[in-house]
C-alpha cells in the first residue's frame, strides 16, 4: 500500500477559503466507489461548478500542489478525500493546519501534508495569484519546500516521514512486531479480568 | 507497547466498524489477511441502511444496497461480532456503542467515523480514523499514535430552560472555532457537565470533532456507572470494574496545555446560520456580515432575525440527538401540534425506537404529522439516499452544516431537538421558548 515520498515539484494553486471541510472536497455519494475505479474526477466535484474555481483556471488547473488556508480537510474522516487528491496527480497540500484525520490519511496515500505558518501561506497564496504557474518543490528528505517568495523548512512526524521516504508498509511493520502485541494481550487481559471479550 | 520515531502503538480495546468500512475491508482481503482479534470488534450496519424498511431491497439504487449487503458479507467472512439491519439492537455506531455498554471508561476505542469522539462521554479514549488507519486495526488491533495536546473546557452553573446540551456544544464551537481545537483532546468539566445524564454528555463530546478536537472527554463518575451497569457487554465483576475506573479522572492539580471557561447561566438556544458548526448564534440574534461565501450558500442576508427565517424541512436524528431523551425532549414540543413542513424521526437504534414505541412518542409525532422512520444515519449524511434538495431549507438536529452535506445545494441550519420541532410545527426557525 505505501507510496514512497522523496521530492515533488509542480504547479501550485491557490485556494483561500479557511475550514474546507472533506464533504467539499469529496461529496458522500462518492464514496461507495471501488478505489480501482479513480477518484480523480471526484475531487472538488461540487465546488467546481463555480465558474472561478482554481480547478477550472487555465493555469491552475494543471497543478499538482495546492496551498490552502487554516483547518484544511476539517470534518468527515472520509480516507476518498486523499485519494480524490492523489488519484488528480496530486501530491503535497501547503496550510497554516489541518483537520487532524485527513492530516495522517494524506501520508498514507502518499501525500505529504506540509504546515507552514498563516502569515507564509497567505503570501505564498498571494504571489502564485500574481504570477500563475510558479512551482513549488517538497522535498521531504530536506524536510524544506522551495516557493516563489522563499525557502522554508516544515515538518511531518518523523514516523511518518520514515514510512513515506521509504515506502514503508506500516501494517507489514507491525505484524513484525506480532510477539510483543501478543505478549501484551496476555498481561492485559490478566490485569483486566472484569472485561468480557465480545466473541 | 512499542515506540518508534515520536509514535507509540497504542493497544485498541474496541473497534466499532459499520457499512462505511469497506474499502479497508478490501485492503484487508487483498493482502489475504482476515480480522485479528473479532472478539475486540464489533459491526452494526449505519451510514447506508434504508430508513424507511428494514430491508436492503429498499434502498434507492442498487449502489447502496449492495454496501449494506457487503457488510453482511465482510462481517460473517471474518466472524466479527455484529447485528444486521434486521436486529432490534441495530443503529448508529455511536449509539450502540454505550447502548450495548461496549464502550466503557479507560478505554480506547476508535471507529472509521470521526464522530466517535460520542463514546468519550464515558471517559474512553476515543477517536475517529480513516480506511487506512482502519485497516491496520483491523490486522494487528493496534495503531500507531503520537501524544495530543490537552484542552480542558471548563462549563459550570445551572443551564437556563431550554438550553440543551446541544446549545452548550453549539456555543463552545462558536467561541473556539472549527478548528480551535486542532490537535487537542478536550475534556468537559465543571458542574454543568457533572449534571448532565450521559446521553446530554455523548451529545456534547459528539460534536467536539467540529471543534476540530481529536476527541472529547468526561471523566467518569457514579452517573457514568449507574448509566453502565446491566448493559449487555458491561463487565459481570462490576464492581471489580468500578474499582479501577475510579482511578481514571484526572488529579485535581492536573495541567492541561490550554483550558477554556464558560458561563452555562448566560447561554440561551443556539442556531447555526452559516456553513460551518462555528457559524452558530442564540436564536435571538441576526444573520451577521460574514463570510460571503457563507450567505450566499444558505441563500440569507446580512441583518436579518435568525427567528423567522422559514425552513422546507426538519430532520431529527443522527448519532448527535437520536436517543430517548432527545426524542422525549421533541415529543414533548411536538404534542398537541401539527408540522407545517415535511419531517422525519430517526431513532438512533431499533432499541431507541422500541422505548419510545413503549411510551407512546411515535403516536405524538405521527400525530402531529413527522414520519416514524427505522434507526440509521439517515439525513445527516445522506450516503442512504435521505438527501434534501437544492436550496431547501433544513431545521435539523445533526452536526455539521457543511455545503451539500444533506444534500447538493440544502442549506442546513443546526438546532437541539426541541428547537428542531419547533421550526417544524411553526415552518420557521423558532425560539422554543415563545411556543
Amino acid at each position: 500500500m505505501a507510496e514512497k515520498f522523496t521530492c515533488f515539484t509542480a504547479i501550485a494553486a491557490p485556494y483561500d477559503p479557511v475550514n474546507v471541510d472533506t464533504d467539499q472536497i469529496i461529496p458522500a455519494r462518492f464514496l461507495k466507489v471501488p478505489r480501482g475505479q479513480g477518484y480523480g474526477e471526484f475531487l472538488f466535484h461540487d465546488v467546481r461548478e463555480q465558474p472561478d474555481f482554481f480547478l477550472n483556471h487555465p493555469v491552475f488547473g494543471k497543478a499538482k500542489i495546492l496551498v490552502a488556508n487554516t483547518n484544511f480537510g476539517c470534518g468527515s474522516s472520509r480516507e476518498g478525500a486523499p485519494y480524490a487528491f492523489h488519484d488528480a496527480g496530486f501530491r503535497s497540500v501547503i496550510a497554516p493546519s489541518f483537520g487532524d484525520i485527513f492530516f495522517n490519511n494524506c501520508m498514507k496515500n502518499g501525500i505529504v501534508p506540509v504546515r507552514l505558518e498563516e502569515k507564509r501561506c497567505g503570501a505564498l497564496r498571494e504571489a502564485l495569484k500574481q504570477h500563475p504557474g510558479g512551482e513549488i518543490t517538497v522535498d521531504l528528505q530536506a524536510n524544506k519546500v522551495t516557493t516563489p517568495i522563499g525557502e522554508f523548512e516544515f515538518s511531518v512526524p518523523p514516523f511518518f516521514r520514515e514510512m513515506l521516504l521509504e515506502g514503508v508498509d506500516e501494517i507489514g511493520l507491525t505484524l513484525s512486531m506480532l510477539p510483543r502485541i501478543e505478549a501484551f494481550e496476555k498481561d492485559y487481559a490478566a490485569s483486566t479480568p472484569w472485561l468480557t471479550p465480545l466473541a | 507497547m512499542a515506540q518508534r520515531a515520536g509514535q507509540f502503538l497504542l493497544y485498541v480495546d474496541r473497534h466499532l466498524v459499520h457499512d462505511g468500512g469497506f474499502h479497508a475491508m478490501a485492503n484487508l482481503a487483498k493482502r489475504g489477511l482476515k480480522v485479528r482479534r473479532p472478539q475486540n470488534t464489533f459491526g452494526t450496519p449505519d451510514h447506508y441502511v434504508p430508513t424507511i424498511s428494514r430491508n436492503p431491497a429498499d434502498a434507492p439504487t442498487a449502489e447502496i444496497r449492495r454496501m449494506v449487503e457487503t457488510y453482511s458479507t465482510n462481517m460473517k467472512n471474518n466472524a466479527v461480532p455484529h447485528v444486521e439491519i434486521a436486529d432490534a439492537r441495530q443503529g448508529i455506531v455511536h449509539i450502540v456503542g454505550p447502548e450495548q455498554g461496549l464502550t466503557l471508561p479507560g478505554m480506547v476505542l476508535v471507529c472509521g467515523d470521526s464522530h466517535t469522539s460520542t463514546h468519550g462521554a464515558l471517559g474512553a479514549l476515543a477517536f475517529g480514523i480513516g480506511q487506512s488507519e482502519n485497516e491496520h486495526v483491523l490486522a494487528t488491533q493496534t495503531l500507531w499514535q503520537a501524544p495530543v495536546n490537552t484542552l480542558r473546557i471548563s462549563i459550570d452553573g445551572a443551564r437556563p430552560a431550554a438550553v440543551t446540551a446541544k446549545d452548550v456544544i453549539l456555543a463552545i464551537i462558536a467561541k473556539v472555532g472549527a478548528g480551535g481545537a486542532v490537535g487537542h483532546v478536550i475534556e468537559y468539566a465543571g458542574s454543568t457537565v457533572r449534571a448532565m445524564s450521559i446521553e446530554e454528555r455523548l451529545t456534547m463530546c459528539n460534536m467536539s470533532i467540529e471543534a476540530g478536537a481529536r476527541a472529547g472527554m468526561v471523566a467518569p463518575d457514579d452517573t457514568t456507572y449507574q448509566y453502565l451497569s446491566g448493559r449487555p457487554f458491561a463487565p459481570k465483576d462490576f464492581d471489580q470494574a468500578v474499582k479501577f475506573w475510579k482511578t481514571l479522572p484526572s488529579d485535581p492539580d492536573a495541567r492541561f496545555d490550554r483550558e477554556v471557561s464558560m458561563d452555562a447561566e448566560k447561554l440561551e438556544p443556539m442556531v447555526t446560520w452559516g456553513t460551518s458548526p462555528e457559524n452558530a448564534l442564540p436564536i435571538s440574534s441576526s444573520v451577521p456580515g460574514a463570510p460571503q461565501r457563507a450567505l450566499d450558500y444558505m441563500g440569507l442576508k446580512p441583518g436579518t432575525r435568525l427567528e423567522g427565517i422559514a425552513v422546507d424541512r426538519v430532520f431529527i436524528g443522527s448519532c448527535t440527538n437520536s436517543r430517548i431523551e432527545d426524542l422525549r425532549a421533541a415529543a414533548k414540543v411536538a404534542k398537541g401540534r401539527k408540522a407545517r413542513v415535511p419531517a422525519i424521526v430517526v431513532p438512533g437504534s431499533g432499541l431507541v425506537k422500541k422505548q419510545a414505541e413503549a411510551e407512546g412518542l411515535d403516536k405524538v409525532f405521527l400525530e402531529a404529522g413527522f414520519e416514524w422512520r427505522h434507526a440509521g444515519c439517515s439525513m445527516c449524511v445522506g450516503m442512504n439516499g435521505d438527501l434534501g434538495t437544492p436550496q431547501e431549507r433544513i431545521a435539523s438536529t445533526s452536526n455539521r452544516n457543511f455545503e451539500g452535506r444533506q444534500g447538493k445545494g440544502a442549506r442546513t441550519h443546526l438546532m437541539s431537538p426541541a428547537m428542531a420541532v419547533a421550526a417544524a410545527v411553526t415552518g420557521r426557525l423558532t425560539d422554543v421558548r415563545k411556543l
